[in-house]
């Protein structure tokens, strides 16, 4: 058990982190009524893929992959790899995250609530 | 060789002059689109017949960089296919409804509609054609983009929420899937197919890792399955579908769901391997989730009192057969889920306008009572809406009887009995739900036509026609088109 504990705590700890916040973000997308509190927990989610990734792509000891000091050999520099792709994630999830914001202004504006089940019932009650 | 950049044109040039429609007037960003359209249909045409009569698949590396800090796109004789399929069945889509377009969105909307459409066009093309699955990943969520904007472009009620509930679903689904990417990756080191299914055969083999594999596998198939509407995750499906205007209803069902599926073939077949899909037991639950789908997904449609409700629950059977096909996790199998996207969506683009018609006719109500006799007031929808139905049922010489077969042998050959049973009980099923609409729309009624119906509509007849005439070649040439599929899958 205390073995599993630091495993899990001390040796991956940004991974353990990663995974609790994805199911937070993943629930509270799911689950909660509210519409920004939703899109809150969309950027949770993916905020917690991009910490596994960007943990995965760190290694201790090593540089940046920035060239100034004049050191040419590869194995002294992190793969930048993960860094691109979390930055090409983060642009998509601010894309999604624009869009999921701007329907829920008009959907507001619309059923004047943000409550889901609040606005599925006046839906329904319109379709009669 | 020139036309080996076709592939890169097919992804630039809608995504490129899709900020160009956004700023032009509705009827010249309207033609710009299907100029784009046709020009794609034909760049992928070309790109087909040079794969069939070379004979071998080809890479285009993006920039000259290879494999691991490289993106590539793919095209075997089945990209070229599925590239093929996609684009006509976009242009069919936007030619039959152009019309309908024009009413349900609002003036100063018209051309975001079809900046939506080229973007969709661009996404689709580039998922078609991906090698690299992070690419792969941002186009899965370029195309979600496009497609909630062409269900709440509609004017009509309920769209929004609609559009919503499509989002929520299909985040939860990308979010997943990256996840999953994210696990592979970390795994293999590599984003390109074929270079991350030699290093997961390593994997595999020390078996170190085969937990973290697991992991990676399940979070993909539980990902693109919901966000293809794969049972029970199609709760954002009926409305979405039958809400939205009917070039949306086309778009969405007959092409996004199945650009996800073609994905995720791909990365079963290419990068994660048939081996280690079967090995890993998510097979054995998509069969159990894809014959549920299949089932209820048909009882759902029965229940219907509204024709477009119905056709979108019977949406989510169809996609039950493709999973079904995928679970067999063989070469063959594959071949039939490719063959089954296609019918599936050459007679579900079709039913959509052709529904819209016969509403149209009939005073705009969309419950079976009203449908009476329409058939003898829309023609051509009539005719359209029966091959249609018939095709989606299994009757012969049409696509769906042709995918219908492929999927049972490709299930008698690995002797999976419930993939049959659930075949033969969902046909049943499919003969109650369309023989009643087909049925109440040739039985005569009091109701007198009205005015809409003698009118001669250009784009509606042209496109219908050539949906009918694409049904009857998928029926009739499923050998030919079986065997360019199958020998693009021998390739992969």
């Amino acid at each position: 058990m205390k073995d599993m504990l630091n495993t899990l705590l001390i040796e991956h700890m940004h991974e353990t982190a990663a995974i609790v916040l994805f199911c937070i973000g993943f629930t509270t997308l799911l689950l909660n009524r509210n519409l920004i509190k939703k899109i809150i927990g969309f950027s949770m989610m993916d905020n917690a893929i991009y910490l596994f990734l960007a943990s995965y792509g760190y290694i201790d000891g090593k540089l940046s992959p920035i060239y100034v000091s004049g050191n040419t050999d590869p194995s002294l520099y992190i793969n930048p790899l993960p860094a691109g792709l979390v930055l090409t994630g983060i642009v998509v999830s601010v894309s999604v995250t624009a869009i999921m914001l701007a329907l829920t202004v008009r959907l507001y504006r619309r059923y004047h609530t943000i409550n889901i089940d609040e606005i599925s019932e006046i839906v329904r009650r319109e379709g009669k | 060789m020139l036309w080996q950049n076709i592939p890169i044109l097919l992804v630039l040039l809608p995504l490129g002059l899709s900020s160009l429609t956004a700023v032009l007037k509705p009827k010249a960003s309207r033609a710009l689109m299907l100029g784009v359209n046709t020009v794609c249909l034909c760049l992928s045409a070309i790109m087909l017949c040079e794969v069939i009569i070379n004979g071998e698949a080809f890479t285009v590396k993006m920039g000259e960089v290879g494999a691991p800090f490289g993106n590539e796109l793919f095209v075997s004789h089945t990209e070229a296919f599925v590239a093929v399929g996609f684009d006509l069945i976009m242009l069919l889509s936007l030619t039959a409804s152009g019309r309908k377009v024009k009413q349900d969105v609002a003036p100063n909307r018209t051309s975001l509609f079809y900046t939506v459409c080229s973007l969709m066009l661009a996404a689709l093309n580039a998922i078609t054609l991906t090698n690299d699955i992070f690419s792969g990943y941002v186009f899965l969520e370029i195309s979600t983009i496009a497609a909630a904007a062409l269900i709440f472009v509609s004017n009509a009620r309920g769209t929004l929420m609609a559009s919503m509930r499509y989002m929520i679903m299909n985040l939860l689904g990308s979010g997943m899937f990256l996840f999953g990417l994210a696990i592979l990756y970390s795994l293999t080191g590599e984003l390109l197919f074929p270079s991350m299914k030699d290093k997961l055969a390593l994997v595999e083999a020390e078996g170190k890792y085969s937990g973290a594999l697991f992991m990676g596998l399940t979070l993909i198939t539980v990902g693109l399955s919901m966000k293809s509407a794969l049972f029970p995750f199609h709760t954002w499906l009926p409305n979405a579908y039958s809400l939205s205007t009917p070039a949306s209803s086309s778009i969405l069902s007959s092409l996004v769901s199945k650009a996800y599926i073609f994905l995720y073939i791909k990365i079963i077949s290419k990068s994660v391997g048939l081996d280690v899909f079967m090995q890993s037991g998510t097979a054995n639950v998509l069969l159990a989730y894809s014959a549920l789908a299949i089932v209820i997904g048909s009882i759902d449609a029965i229940q219907q009192h509204n024709v477009r409700r119905m056709i979108s629950y019977s949406s989510v059977a169809q996609i039950g057969y493709i999973f079904l096909a995928i679970s067999f996790g063989t070469d063959r199998a594959m071949g039939a889920a490719i063959f089954q996207i296609f019918a599936h969506s050459a007679a579900k683009a079709m039913l959509f306008p052709a529904v819209d018609r016969l509403v149209e006719v009939s005073g705009g109500n969309e419950n079976f009572r009203d449908l009476r006799g329409s058939g003898y007031r829309a023609p051509l929808a009539g005719i359209a809406f029966t091959v249609g139905a018939f095709s989606i049922v299994g009757i012969p010489l049409l696509g769906g009887f042709s995918a219908k077969v492929y999927i049972a042998s490709a299930a008698s050959g690995i002797r999976q009995y419930v993939a049959l049973l659930a075949l033969a009980v969902s046909t049943v099923l499919n003969v109650i739900y369309f023989m009643r609409t087909f049925v109440t729309i040739y039985r005569k009624s009091d109701r007198q036509s009205n005015e809409l119906s003698f009118r001669f509509l250009p784009g509606f007849s042209v496109a219908i026609t050539a949906f009918i005439l694409l049904n009857l070649c998928l029926g009739l040439g499923a050998g030919r088109v079986m065997k360019v599929i199958s020998d693009g899958i021998s390739l992969w």
